[in-house]
């Protein structure tokens, strides 16, 4: 809100000044960033800023709050994945400020212009700092999402015969991705039989064996068999205490035993060359 | 209405679904399936889904009561082709097609028929 | 946001395909668009049969950090689910209970309302959300 033309008059200093501000505005950023951005790069950066706020602050047009918001977050954001500080950015915006006031130090009338802007730039600068969260947090999430991608491998062991070996918890998240892995293997590769062995997975509860279940209702709609292999001791006895029941889904303790299940089932024999 | 077309190819039944199923076409096929049954005495039937996007709890039904209906004239159902997302989208549901069993594809799926038979 | 009439089992086919067409649209995996698409076809199925037909409305959503989803609303001014806990139960699988298939589509989305009222009408509002 401009009122009294507080901000246009600062909006027509800036640009009076323009040169000298981004000039010095441009030197203190780059002492910020300590040479992982080059001074052209900054100055770029910091001249469309410039006139973004200039635009802004003279009120002309509703558009420029839009597309200096914008910049501002593409700006937060490049540095976030560059690896600065939400701090380093934000300092960074701040120092506007500082390049002004050396300026308007020595005359006391532009006091009230130089508050208008003041305000303006806290909100950008602290702005960053939101910016540097979200593009954080979805880096951490794209990162989990490569992870468990890398983590649900499907194997064929042999004509007709796909191995998921599982490593890590088995949550709904894994298992939906496993679901989807192991059907669409079943499709490219024409298999019958497929052997989930868990050997990775370290506690299997009632909730783990529900999405085991699952996991072979899914397999077989598409016709597909399923032994489950990798149940160790330990894992057995928790099972039997729980009272989960397999049904009729086949376990087996190792890979090696689910094969051979498999092998027969397909009608064929291992034998010495 | 659209009807889905039944074909007989030996002693199987052969129907493919290729188009969005409304409930009066579903329920069309129910009686089609069970006439050509009774009319025939084929020992079996292969109903082939591959074109199918959505299985919902009506389609559900009615292949599970085509299933059962299949049996009564002693014939074998086969549902082959179901797509991933539907399998998966099933199995959220908890839908199970008790009595009808399945196979990936139309090959395989006359495989089972035959080798009943 | 759109409003499909749902009155007929072809209306309950076209509410389908456009849902299909907005999940697809808006970056929905492909097995979430089924889920999404086979819940709008239960409730629609619903509206029509037990609501005695209403209207369905899509509506595009974004969640406060940034995900989008696929909204919908089905709404009829039938005589209205007299039972809502015995509805929601999971009766539809086994072929006994209400069969709304509500259970159902509560297990496909991600949010799911329901209100309903006897004599009042009945009205499902749902969310899924990308992931």
């Amino acid at each position: 809100m401009d009122v009294d033309g507080t901000r246009e008059r600062m909006a027509a200093y800036l640009r009076d000044h323009h040169d000298k501000v981004v000039g010095r505005w441009s030197e203190l950023v780059v002492a910020g960033v300590r040479g992982r951005t080059s001074r052209e790069e900054v100055r770029r950066e910091l001249e469309d800023l410039y006139t973004l706020v200039v635009r802004v602050l003279s009120g002309a047009d509703d558009h420029a709050a839009g597309e200096l918001t914008a910049a501002l977050d593409e700006l937060s954001r490049g540095r976030a994945r560059d690896g600065f500080t939400p701090s380093e950015t934000a300092l960074g915006v701040f120092s506007l400020k500082e390049a002004v006031y050396e300026l308007v130090a020595d005359s006391a009338e532009l006091v009230p212009e130089y508050l208008a802007l003041t305000r303006m730039v806290d909100d950008l600068g602290l702005r960053t700092f939101e910016t540097y969260s979200v593009t954080r947090e979805q880096i951490i999430s794209d990162q989990a999402t490569a992870m468990l991608e890398l983590s649900t491998p499907v194997v064929r062991l042999w004509d007709g015969i796909i191995a998921v070996p599982l490593v890590g918890t088995l949550d709904s998240a894994r298992t939906q991705l496993v679901m989807e892995k192991l059907l669409d293997t079943l499709v490219a590769t024409g298999a019958d039989h497929a052997v989930i062995d868990i050997t990775g997975v370290p506690t299997v509860d009632t909730e783990v064996a529900q999405h085991l279940l699952k996991t072979v209702s899914a397999a077989r709609l598409l016709g597909a068999e399923c032994t489950i292999s990798g149940i160790r001791p330990q894992v057995a006895q928790t099972i039997v205490s729980l009272g989960i029941e397999f049904g009729d889904i086949a376990t087996k303790a190792t890979l090696a035993d689910a094969l051979a299940l498999a092998l027969r089932q397909a009608g064929l024999k291992v034998v010495p060359a | 209405m659209e009807r889905v077309p039944i074909l007989k190819i030996g002693e199987i039944l052969f129907v493919s679904i290729q188009i969005d199923l409304q409930d009066d076409t579903v329920i069309r096929l129910q009686e089609d399936l069970a006439d050509e049954l009774g009319a025939t005495g084929a020992h079996g039937v292969l109903i082939d889904i591959t074109a199918v996007e959505i299985v919902d709890s009506f389609i559900g039904r009615m292949l599970t009561t085509i299933g059962s209906i299949s049996r009564l004239f002693d014939a074998e159902t086969v549902l082959v082709g179901m797509r991933p997302a539907v399998a998966i989208t099933l199995t959220e549901l908890g839908l199970s097609l008790g009595g009808v069993r399945t196979a990936l594809n139309a090959e395989k799926g006359l495989e089972l028929l035959n080798g009943k038979s | 946001m759109d409003e499909l009439p749902i009155q007929s089992g072809d209306d309950v086919v076209r509410v389908r395909q456009f849902v299909r067409n907005a999940a697809a649209d808006n970056g929905l995996s492909l097995v979430d668009q089924t889920k999404l698409v086979t819940a709008a076809s239960e409730l629609a199925r619903n509206t029509l049969v037990h609501g005695r037909g209403g209207a369905a409305r899509v509506e595009t959503v974004k969640s406060a950090n940034g995900r989008v989803g696929i909204k919908l609303y089905f709404t009829d001014e039938g005589p209205g689910i007299p039972d809502i806990g015995l509805a929601l139960t999971d009766g539809w699988t086994t072929g006994t209970g209400l069969g709304l298939g509500l259970s159902g589509a509560r297990r496909l989305v991600d949010e799911f309302e329901l209100t309903s009222k006897p004599g009042a009408g009945t009205s499902v509002v749902v969310v899924k959300w990308s992931r």
